[in-house]
């Protein structure tokens, strides 16, 4: 099977620091793929060269089999691979339907939409609230609300709601569950589980390893700015994984996975 | 609007909580930041009424304000944009001057026809506006430093350029009356408007309209609110921030306009405290100098309600200083009440 999205010999490099050393990167269709790895492997740096964050020194990114060349998030977005990032990047003084279409609004059709460039704000928050109810975001009060009275979990559901609503191809998770509390975090797990049941595939980014074992159907543990393997999480134990990424153990011999 | 009723059918449940009547009055000043100035507006109305009688409650007393504020409203109207956007625009009083000032001089030193004389001064502020703009948004600094240097480098070009004198009110009324054309006055029944008060509230109801209902509008929101992510959320932070400056450059040049309307001639030393006075009335409307809260609308209460205290107390006979003191309350208080609203949590 071809994957969807995959990164070949990639380099990026800040002064002397090498974030990513001739890494490898595969995304299937349809999966889970879990990116773990210590704090400063490049994890990031891997997933903005793909995403289109930054622009890697070296090395080749293919989207369904073509070669691609993003030079800013945008450019990823209109090739659709969505990013949620840790941040949100959600305005919290505006409203849910205001972020979600933030950067996209739908204009009313004929003289109000094209010449006076009035919103169609019916159809967004109608489109908005389909969005968070098909993911079974029911809890959100009002579609008019600011995204700031919100909770933690809910916001990242907006998020992830936003990221689903127009990621056609890929959506990257940048450590969901990190700020969350237990029952939030159950949601969005929920919430990953309901998108990926969509097709979409995901690329999951966490610390969290029951997480990401719950949830991963491959992990792919970064070690010193390149792949260092690819594990099924039915295979290994936590621990395994843990001690693959802090190097205390030594890789499994297959580099190449599934 | 009709599809928000949707939600009986069990799409989306409703759960409201119970706030308390101090978290009701907080959740819809939240929702409705052009709330608290009106309410303030209202009831310094009332009391001056109550204190002056039909001396204050005339039409001829209450329109009158409206023409003493038309300036520093249109001036707060482009100030708010900016505001918006969490910058701040210093050079808005400059920028005014020196429009009205190229609308006078084309005019009368070149020859030019004043309806181009005019258009040139717009455009002249605009590009003023546009680089603030620039200098903000590409060369990446701070808004008060720029527009500080730019206060300064237009105020004295203003001088150097018209080397300080004055075009005289006959002289424009004789032979180029179009510059005077916004402080014309028309009567009804008592009430007297001009020109120029017309078009500061047709100004604050399309400015109302496209901060609501355009993406541009929803955009200057974004950027003054987290302008990290309304990049990431593909808005174009730059070009939204450089349209910002340049149309509050091209309303301060209609204030420019205005301004020759209302003291009849082009005096390149009018205006010097546009910039506070707007800043003034942009806090007391309730817009956050944080950037992303607050409406236009407030802004237009704001400059107000500076015009019911300055006409009022002197009604009164009261000294000048009271109403610059009173001022000063109100501008803590409205930051105070900024900071509350700001509180709201789910």
């Amino acid at each position: 099977m071809e994957p969807i999205l995959k990164g070949r010999g990639l380099v990026k490099r800040y002064g002397k620091v090498t974030a990513l050393d001739h890494c490898d990167f595969d995304l299937m269709p349809g999966e889970i793929l879990a990116v773990i790895g210590d704090n400063g492997a490049g994890k990031s740096s891997l997933i903005k060269a793909v995403s289109g964050a930054v622009i890697p020194d070296e090395g080749e990114v293919f989207l369904e089999g073509k070669k691609i060349h993003f030079t800013s998030p945008i450019q990823a977005r209109e090739a659709g691979i969505e990013t949620v990032y840790q941040t949100l990047a959600m305005s919290p003084a505006l409203s849910i339907a205001d972020n979600m279409f933030m950067g996209r609004e739908l204009r009313k059709p004929g003289f109000m939409g094209k010449w006076l460039r009035q919103l169609d704000r019916a159809e967004m928050e109608r489109l908005a609230r389909d969005k968070l109810t098909e993911l079974g975001l029911m809890t959100i009060q009002n579609i008019n609300q600011a995204v700031e009275t919100l909770s933690g979990g809910q916001r990242q559901g907006v998020a992830v709601a936003r990221a689903a609503a127009f990621g056609s191809k890929v959506i990257i998770l940048d450590e969901p569950t990190a700020a969350l509390g237990v029952k939030e975090s159950r949601k969005v797990l929920e919430l990953i589980q309901d998108v990926k049941s969509r097709g979409i595939p995901i690329i999951l980014i966490s610390h969290n390893m029951p997480h990401v074992f719950e949830v991963a159907d491959r992990i792919h543990v970064h070690r010193l700015g390149k792949r260092l393997c690819v594990i099924n999480p039915k295979d290994y134990t936590m621990s395994d994984a843990v001690a693959f990424m802090t190097g205390a153990k030594e890789a499994p011999a297959q580099t190449e996975a599934a | 609007m009709s599809s928000a009723d949707t939600t009986n059918d069990g799409v989306a449940k409703f759960e409201q909580p119970n706030r308390g009547f101090l978290g009701t009055v907080q959740h819809l000043l939240h929702v409705n930041p052009a709330l608290v100035p009106l309410i303030v507006l209202v009831a310094s109305i009332v009391v001056f009424g109550l204190l002056l009688g039909s001396k204050f409650f005339s039409p001829f007393a209450l329109t009158l304000i409206l023409q003493q504020v038309q300036i520093v409203g249109i001036v707060a109207a482009a100030q708010s944009l900016v505001i918006l956007t969490a910058g701040i625009d210093l050079s808005v009083g400059a920028i005014a001057v020196i429009s009205s000032v190229v609308m006078g001089q084309f005019t009368f030193r070149y020859g030019l026809p004043v309806e181009v004389s005019i258009a040139c001064g717009l455009l002249f502020g605009t590009a003023i506006g546009a680089l603030n703009g620039w200098l903000i948004a590409a060369m990446k600094l701070p808004p008060f430093i720029v527009t500080l240097g730019m206060w300064q480098i237009v105020l004295a070009a203003n001088f150097l350029y018209s080397s300080n004198e004055t075009i005289r009110s006959q002289d424009i009324a004789e032979n180029a009356a179009m510059l005077q054309f916004l402080g014309a006055k028309f009567n009804i029944g008592g009430a007297v408007f001009t020109v120029g008060v017309l078009f500061m509230v047709l100004l604050v109801l399309v400015l109302a309209y496209v901060l609501r209902h355009t993406a541009w509008g929803r955009h200057v929101y974004a950027v003054g609110d987290d302008a990290e992510a309304a990049e990431l959320s593909g808005v174009n932070v730059k070009g939204t921030i450089i349209s910002v400056y340049a149309v509050a450059g091209l309303i301060c040049a209609f204030a420019g306009w205005a301004l020759i309307g209302r003291i009849g001639s082009v005096s390149p030393t009018s205006g010097q405290l546009l910039n506070i006075e707007s800043i003034t009335a942009v806090v007391i409307g309730g817009i956050s100098l944080f950037g992303g809260r607050g409406s236009i609308l407030g802004t237009f209460f704001g400059a107000l309600i500076v015009g019911v205290f300055t006409l009022g107390l002197r009604l009164m006979g009261a000294d000048a200083q009271w109403t610059y003191l009173l001022i000063g309350v109100l501008i803590i208080a409205a930051v105070a009440v900024d900071q509350w609203i700001r509180k709201v949590a789910a």
